[in-house]
């Protein structure tokens, strides 16, 4: 497959500072996107705490913490689910502005949640062709007659949905009910709906919770390919430290709403705070 | 012309035979493979084309007259295009089972000292990595899909694409070289080679030349009148003779299309969308399909219910009749015609036969019930005998003289004579050349006037002069009252029950038989379910008292039908036990081919033997598990050894009736 399909926008990242290398050499790129002191309350409560981090062109970037940590919340931050109450987001060079969450999909962020959000009745191809509502934009009648500019643009939707089914190997329920799918294999569905999006960001929010040792192995395998094959930035959170420390370039640590680590996982392993939080210690 | 004096119609070569088909039939699909959810297809000029390509891109690689090219992968056009690209360059093709784990696939490698490897994608590319320390005759690799190799050292490495765009490249340069080695194929030059998986020991490199595949092509084409409208769906292993036979020989005699799944697991449906017109399935495939049937209809309404069964007892009555042309009833005629609008025609849908004109099962014996399920509903299933070492065909079934328990008769061209210890020979013009880098096995098999052994036993049918096969000429032993011992009659016998998936019986030397048994999973599973049988395992379900009272039943009722052949009478069960896993390839339990392997099974599971023959009530018992990663684990379990009621032997087989 030709990586270049999934990257139609090509629209230069201006470059806010250089990249780097990983350890296994590859060449990662300039900042994406860097969150600049972002604390988010609800109410009287505070869930992040003047928070600062950046992520890097073609990365896999996670979040890790223990429960409560705030680890969502930041993802539906990027996501624009949340408004942060204070704290700039600044993607590609510009600060952006709040944004509902399908102006922050068509910007190229797609993500997948942690409670699978499928629909249940529908077939497995059709919940992958709602990551492509976002470029259709055909009329109301034109699409109920199946007719023009609609049929052109469901063909063409259809060609990037089925290079997504092909890549995570999903031909064989292509046709099958969302809702007779054992649990793994809806989380690879909502991979390929959020791919489908052709994303430069993707999110993920515990891709492996819940899943045996070999699903969890392909799921990585999947995440390693898309990063690899696409170049997509992948932003995840993950409880498996087995997981994280495998998979991720960089890590953040939170704990409290508050960002106690961040660095590479070998930097991050030895890091004091972090294995307090891990261990638990009276605070 | 000079060269008409050899090979069929002057062809001598399938390089040849594609020419031949890229002008004869340049319009006409050749291959067809579903892609990103739709079938791709390449006319025969356009498979030329691309064959020619590869073909130049592996002289540009280096490959040299008489090197191995192993070809590694799942059924697809490019693999198929691969072995015939290598024929071109006067290579020969050897292609790998997919599935074998690394450990095998150096033995194959090493043995044939391939020196090119074709591998269709990132699993199999990493095996070949795994040994290549240990192939000294080893060169390069290509593979087929990119995907996860970009980051690999690409200095042995290429891709398939690229090594076809050099080759057409380079075009000008090379095809002088290309035309004269393609040019240069002799009718007894090796056309391809093939691993038998072996039941004992290490495998044997069948030695294949053109003569053998194209006369057995072109003999078989004949005998069931395959033309270029034919549609095959090339599913089963590319290793195995018969793909080879059906997807290259007689693909490129008849001219027809080879139509390749999208994956394995989308097999079945894409059988449906193809619904081929020739059709080849080993038993176990129409037997999970008929199970998987069955189940679907237990859970159907009861409307439904009624229709399936009344219909299927009127096809069951009628619809062999109709097959073989005979003479039924007016009545039965019209009933049999509102079956086919309301069961019989959307059934044969469903399953992907609607076109079938052409069936053939092979391998094991198939259930008389199994095999009359399929020719009710009109399909013209046929039986067949055959093994790598004759190009697949020794016997066969004609049309209209179809029966489960034969193979048939000898097939056009093949000679067949059977020995005083009861062992089937044949000689063909399809029997192998030899076994690659081993005269002694070739001695053993082959005589000098070119009769191959089998090891089969079996007899002919004085009055129908079809073939009837009973077992493993090796396998056929004596009690230890002199009475014959068939344990694959019994077996055979015992598989033909849904709920049993393996069989294993022993009782040679000994005063009377016992046997292993497997549950299938499915059908068992199902029947728990319908039945409120709580169960966590396999393992467990296996083990469950109601399960082992079912298959008590059947084990008797298999003693029964047992003891009615005077002959086999001391073959009957006295006591068996369930397993407490499946027997698995992976484990050294069965061949590749899914063929029980008695020496290992009895070694392995030594203890559980001796139980059986020691009265012992239960047995704990641990046995080592290959998972599929290669892993290794140890099961831990306590079986219970179930006696079984036998018919009295030297009591008149009558009286059981």
């Amino acid at each position: 497959m030709d990586g270049s399909d999934y990257r139609k926008d090509e629209r230069e990242v201006p470059v806010m500072d250089a990249g780097y290398v990983t350890a296994d050499g590859r060449q990662i790129g300039g900042t994406l996107m860097e969150l600049k002191n972002i604390t988010l309350r609800f109410g009287g409560v505070v869930a992040i705490k003047d928070i600062s981090f950046d992520i890097h062109e073609g990365e896999i970037r996670a979040i890790i913490g223990p429960n409560g940590a705030g680890k969502s919340s930041m993802l539906n931050i990027i996501s624009g689910f949340y408004t942060p109450s204070e704290g700039e987001l600044w993607y590609r060079g510009a600060k952006r502005r709040p944004m509902k969450p399908y102006e922050v999909a068509r910007d190229g962020v797609a993500r997948t949640f942690q409670n699978i959000a499928l629909f249940e009745g529908m077939s497995v191809l059709d919940n992958v062709m709602t990551g492509r509502l976002t470029q259709m934009k055909a009329g109301i009648a034109s699409q109920a007659l199946w007719w023009g500019k609609a049929r052109d643009e469901e063909i063409a939707n259809r060609e990037v949905v089925e290079k997504v089914i092909d890549f995570l190997e999903i031909q064989a329920i292509r046709k099958t009910p969302v809702g007779r799918l054992p649990y793994g294999l809806k989380k690879r569905v909502e991979l390929a709906r959020a791919l489908a999006a052709e994303p430069k960001v993707l999110l993920l929010d515990e891709p492996m919770a819940g899943m045996n040792v070999e699903e969890k192995e392909d799921m990585s395998r999947f995440i390693l390919d898309v990063n690899d094959e696409f170049g997509t930035t992948i932003v995840l959170i993950e409880h498996d430290m087995g997981v994280v420390m495998d998979l991720s370039d960089r890590v953040v640590v939170m704990d409290y709403g508050k960002k106690i680590g961040d660095g590479p996982p070998d930097e991050v392993r030895q890091n004091q705070d972090v294995i307090d939080a891990y261990l638990g210690v009276a605070h | 012309m000079a060269y008409m004096s050899e090979g069929a119609e002057g062809l001598r070569s399938i390089p040849a035979l594609l020419q031949r088909n890229a002008s004869r039939f340049a319009g006409r699909p050749a291959y067809r493979e579903k892609e990103y959810g739709i079938w791709q297809s390449w006319t025969w000029a356009e498979a030329a084309e691309e064959i020619e390509a590869l073909a130049l891109g592996l002289l540009n690689l280096g490959v040299a007259r008489g090197d191995h090219v192993a070809v590694i992968g799942r059924n697809r056009p490019t693999l198929y295009w691969s072995m015939v690209a290598a024929q071109m360059c006067g290579a020969v093709p050897v292609p790998l089972y997919q599935d074998a784990v690394a450990d095998e696939m150096e033995y194959v490698l090493g043995h044939c000292g391939a020196r090119f490897v074709i591998a269709a994608d990132q699993e199999q590319v990493d095996k070949v990595i795994d040994i290549e320390d240990k192939l000294h005759q080893f060169e390069h690799m290509i593979y087929v899909d990119p995907r996860g190799l970009r980051k690999y050292d690409h200095r042995r490495l290429h891709e398939f694409s690229h090594v076809q765009e050099q080759g057409r490249a380079a075009r000008d340069e090379l095809v002088g070289e290309l035309t004269l080695r393609t040019g240069s194929l002799g009718y007894d030059d090796t056309c391809v080679m093939l691993y038998t998986s072996g039941t004992t020991g290490k495998p044997k490199g069948v030695v294949l030349s053109n003569r053998n595949i194209i006369e057995t092509a072109k003999n078989s084409s004949e005998f069931d009148r395959l033309g270029p409208g034919e549609e095959v769906l090339a599913y089963l292993p590319m290793a195995w003779v018969g793909d080879f036979i059906f997807s290259i020989g007689q693909a490129y005699w008849a001219g027809f299309c080879v139509n390749c799944p999208e994956s394995d697991a989308t097999t079945l449906s894409d059988l449906r969308e193809i619904a081929p017109s020739y059709y080849f399935a080993p038993p176990r495939v129409f037997e999970t399909q008929l199970t998987q049937i069955m189940i679907r209809m237990e859970d159907a309404s009861p409307l439904k219910r009624r229709l399936f069964r009344h219909y299927m007892e009127i096809a069951r009555r009628v619809g062999p009749r109709i097959l073989d042309g005979k003479s039924v009833g007016l009545l039965d005629r019209l009933r049999y015609g509102m079956g086919q609008v309301m069961v019989y025609g959307p059934l044969r849908n469903t399953m992907g036969f609607s076109r079938v004109r052409v069936g053939y099962t092979a391998g094991e014996a198939i259930g008389p019930e199994i095999f009359d399920f399929y020719r009710a509903l009109g399909i013209n299933l046929k039986q067949l005998y055959g093994q790598t070492e004759a190009s697949v065909f020794i016997t066969q079934q004609p049309d209209n003289e179809v029966r489960p328990d034969t193979v048939g008769v000898p097939s056009p061209g093949v000679e067949i004579r059977i020995a005083d210890s009861g062992e089937v020979f044949y000689r063909s013009p399809g029997t192998f050349v030899e076994y690659y880098q081993n005269p002694e096995s070739t001695a053993d098999t082959k005589d000098p006037e070119g009769w191959v052994a089998t090891g089969d036993a079996g007899f002919f049918e004085e009055d129908t002069g079809h073939l009837r096969i009973i077992d493993r000429a090796k396998d056929v032993g004596k009690m230890a009252d002199g009475s014959l011992f068939a344990p694959k009659y019994v077996e055979n016998k015992l598989k033909f029950y849904p709920d049993i998936l393996e069989a294993v019986v022993f009782g040679a030397g000994r005063d009377r038989c016992t046997a292993f048994l497997n549950i299938d999973l499915t059908a068992v599973g199902n029947w728990a379910e319908r039945n409120n049988i709580a169960y966590a395992s396999y393992q467990e379900l296996a083990g469950h008292p109601r399960v082992l009272e079912t298959l008590r039943d059947h084990v008797e009722a298999v003693n029964a039908s047992v003891a009615e052949d005077p002959m086999l009478s001391g073959c009957q069960i006295h006591r068996f036990l369930v397993l407490h896993k499946e027997l698995d390839a992976d484990d050294g339990e069965l061949t590749r081919t899914r063929k029980v392997r008695r020496k290992i099974i009895a070694e392995k599971f030594a203890d559980l033997i001796a139980a059986l023959y020691d009265g012992s009530e239960s047995i704990y018992t641990e046995t080592e598990v290959t998972y599929e990663d290669g892993r290794k684990g140890r099961i831990r379990a306590t079986l219970t050894l179930m006696d079984a009621k036998v018919v009295p032997t030297g009591a008149p087989a009558m009286a059981a009736e």
